[in-house]
């Protein structure tokens, strides 16, 4: 497994210029240039727990091609988090994976520690969400970066690295920067951390960065200075990244292409465009109707979707959306859809899909909390739903009198719950 | 609707009038303590530093700000959790600030808070019954254990829970349904006013829509008022009349939610406007974004004149040297400087940035 990550000529990266270097990781000899940087294929990951095997991620497929942004989003328990990690290989050994994923044509499941170390960080590396854990706070912040550099570069100077760290931290925005090499992480705030964390994740020009919720515990005035830090990482190193949030409005701005997940599973795969304007899953479709607008002054009343995320503990058969769906119909619980085509590049996990491009991303139009109440209020549900809910059951009728109008919005999340069943999710690699 | 509470006027759209609750010059300073073995106190951190705010009955006041901003303090400073060191809070008439824990007990009925954390803020020891009926227990709002089961019954339908789940324990609840416990229970004593305090941000979106129009919801029928704080200026627009953006201690814009949010006068409120991302590709690639330098000051230290100087875009990039000079030397003052609204800029100028 020597071919990655020793081949580089990376002897002079340490000249302070102000350029990169150009150094990359060679690819496997017959390695196509057009083919994916990085290509995830039916990627399974299960966790044993005492209530069973937790299926984190259900068969995620993904292809990341070079220079691009892939944004992956969706809520907390989604696999989202899980999905990096496998990339990374950084799951705990108990962690039972199964699918490919492969980085410039180099299968990266089942390498052995070692080998995988010569890739992270040089072929792939990762921003992690919370940069007050990230970094060691033993370490001068400019020790850390010079250790990631000298890594992956044993030829390399002290007094080479640290001018390249110090660099690196020009680059990132941290003023002063010949200085605050020599400063700890706790003498940083938390966006001057996470910039930081970019400038060591960038240090090796990576081909891929993934970013899990880079911006999520910042404040929003420094969140917008880190987007910006990391457009700027990704043209110094014209590196493709995978962009995992929850937050829709980073996405959009950032993402050329969209992965929607739930329930472990890429649910919509789109550009951007297709994703905001022309959503073809209804989960999709649900998760742009509920977030409030800021730029809209008309107060429309939010579609929250009805339910919550199923358990990911012994699954039900059937499409995992089906609960919550407006659209469901018996057809939904027989096996859960495959993602179709429904455009150029554009796969919706769904088989209503028509009925959603009827809405042309109104969520309202299927969303309606009438509907919702319809079907929460006890109307009879098609034949079928009630076995394939058979963990929802116990909080099935948690619908209070259908002539109360307050409480109809809040039903959004009061009809289910198999928390019971599942007490703490270790399958939740992001927010708890 | 049929809400537990007794029945209040539902106030409709606030004609303003007489403010429920009236807040001046409110201050919240933590002592810093020297080292050695004499404490002595070498200074203060001026978390909340001269608040001036209106809560209309019927309304919903947002206030935003950034972490650290001392909108939570002055949240819990409002409701005497945390006693204020200066200022004054007056609610219907009577002054809050200075009564001890005996005499807000009373006041307690009235002004109630909704905690961010719905893991953290209930008893997981407690199944829910018992969770939303003790504060009705504590008070001696109930005659018997027939009615507190009936009024308890009500809540809990009324925050959408199924009443068959109450004597379940917080843990077997999600975190949308843990809100809404705790929603009911600040209902319990039918408060006319409610202080959320980030009641949705640990919610996930699908959820969070389903909370947002509970509140809507609750406020109209049972003609509540909200202070309600977040620091997410999307749900803030969504739910609020007026809203008060906060920075270091102070309010520095203060508008109708229209107006704040398309006429921004304040530089900082423009550069929180602009830094937020919005779910449009097409808007949000074509935007022109203010991106304000640095970090929030310390507050135990803040700059001197205004306390925005050292982050604003228009004072490091649009004024001459004279200008600077005010920005540096006077604390601009919160008042109303033609745009028609309350600003503390000295060069406010409105600027449409969404």
């Amino acid at each position: 497994m020597s071919t990655i990550g020793t081949t580089g000529p990376t002897t002079s990266g340490a000249t302070s210029t102000g350029t990169m270097n150009q150094g990359r990781t060679t690819s496997l000899p017959g390695f196509d240039p057009n083919a994916p940087l990085l290509e995830v294929t039916d990627l399974n990951v299960r966790f044993p727990t005492e209530d069973g095997l937790v299926h984190a991620v259900r068969g995620v497929d993904y292809a990341l091609r070079s220079g691009e942004v892939l944004g992956i989003v969706g809520e907390s328990g989604s696999g989202k988090s899980v999905t990096s990690l496998t990339v990374m290989g950084l799951l705990p050994g108990s962690a039972r994976v199964t699918g490919s994923i492969k980085y410039r044509g180099q299968e990266l499941l089942g390498q052995s520690d070692r080998s995988m170390s010569r890739i992270r960080g040089k072929g792939v590396s990762m921003i992690f969400q919370d940069p007050m854990t990230s970094l060691d706070p033993v370490y001068k912040v400019g020790v850390q970066i010079e250790e990631t550099l000298r890594i992956h570069d044993k030829s390399l100077s002290s007094k080479a690295a640290e001018a390249r760290a110090v660099e690196l931290l020009e680059l990132v925005g941290i003023p002063n920067a010949g200085d605050r090499v020599d400063a700890y992480p706790h003498e940083f705030s938390g966006g001057m951390r996470q910039r930081v964390v970019i400038a060591i994740a960038m240090a090796n020009q990576p081909e891929v960065i993934i970013a899990d919720e880079p911006t999520t515990a910042l404040d929003v005035t420094v969140q917008a200075q880190i987007l910006e830090v990391l457009q700027t990482a990704l043209q110094e190193t014209g590196a493709a990244m995978v962009m995992i949030t929850h937050d829709l409005g980073v996405v959009a701005g950032i993402a050329d292409r969209v992965l929607v997940m739930y329930a472990g599973r890429p649910v919509e795969i789109g550009s951007v465009e297709d994703i905001y304007y022309e959503p073809r899953m209804p989960y999709t479709l649900g998760l742009l109707g509920s977030l409030p607008r800021l730029d809209s002054s008309t107060r429309e009343r939010l579609t929250p979707i009805q339910g919550a995320p199923p358990s990911v503990v012994n699954m039900p058969p059937g499409c995992p959306f089906a609960p919550r769906c407006p659209l469901h119909i018996a057809e939904c619980d027989e096996a859960e859809p495959e993602r179709f085509q429904v455009g150029p590049g554009h796969t919706a996990a769904c088989i209503r899909t028509e009925q959603v491009a009827a809405a042309h991303g109104r969520a309202a139009d299927i969303f309606s909390e009438s509907a919702a109440d319809a079907t929460m209020a006890g109307v009879p549900a098609p034949a079928g739903v009630a076995d394939a809910q058979s963990d929802l059951d116990d909080d099935g009728p948690a619908v209070p009198p259908g002539d109360q109008t307050a409480p109809r919005a809040g039903l959004s999340d009061a009809g289910t719950q198999s928390v019971v069943s599942a007490p703490p999710r270790p399958t939740n690699g992001d927010r708890a | 609707m049929t809400a537990p509470t007794t029945q209040r006027p539902a106030d409709g759209a606030p004609d303003r009038g007489e403010p429920i609750l009236s807040v001046r010059g409110l201050e919240k300073h933590f002592p810093i303590k020297g080292g050695g073995l004499i404490k002595r106190t070498v200074g203060a951190v001026r978390a909340v530093d001269g608040v001036d705010l209106d809560l209309y009955p019927g309304e919903v006041l947002g206030l935003v700000g950034e972490s650290g901003c001392g909108k939570s303090t002055t949240g819990r400073a409002i409701l005497n959790l945390q006693p204020a060191t200066g200022g004054s809070v007056v609610f219907e008439g009577r002054e809050i600030v200075g009564l001890n824990r005996k005499q807000m007990r009373p006041l307690r009925r009235d002004i109630q808070l909704v905690f961010q954390d719905p893991y953290a803020s209930l008893n997981p020891r407690l199944p829910v019954f018992d969770i939303v009926a003790e504060p009705m227990i504590i008070h001696g709002l109930t005659k018997d254990e027939a009615d507190l089961r009936s009024r308890v019954k009500e809540l809990v339908e009324t925050v959408g829970l199924n009443p068959e789940h109450t004597n379940r324990y917080p843990a077997e609840f999600s975190g949308g349904q843990r809100q809404r416990i705790g929603i009911a229970r600040a209902l319990a004593l039918q408060p006319k006013v409610l202080v959320l305090d980030e009641p949705v941000s640990a919610l996930d979106v699908s959820i969070q829509a389903g909370v947002i129009n509970l509140l809507e919801d609750l406020k109209s029928s049972l003609g509540l008022s909200y202070l309600f704080i977040a620091h997410d200026l999307s749900v803030v627009r969504h739910i609020s009349d007026r809203v008060a953006v906060m920075y270091l201690g102070r309010i520095i814009e203060i508008a109708d939610q229209e107006e704040l949010f398309n006429r921004p006068a304040h530089p900082y409120t423009q550069a929180l406007l602009s830094a937020i991302p919005l779910p449009d590709p097409r808007r949000e690639r074509a935007r022109q974004r203010i991106i304000i330098t640095g970090d929030v000051p310390s507050p135990a230290n803040p700059p001197s004149g205004c306390r925005f100087r050292t982050r604003c875009q228009k004072f490091a990039n649009e004024l001459t040297d004279g200008q600077r000079e005010l920005c540096l030397t006077v604390d601009p003052k919160l008042e109303d400087r033609g745009a028609g609204h309350l600003n503390a800029c000295h060069y406010a100028e409105v600027k449409a940035v969404l």
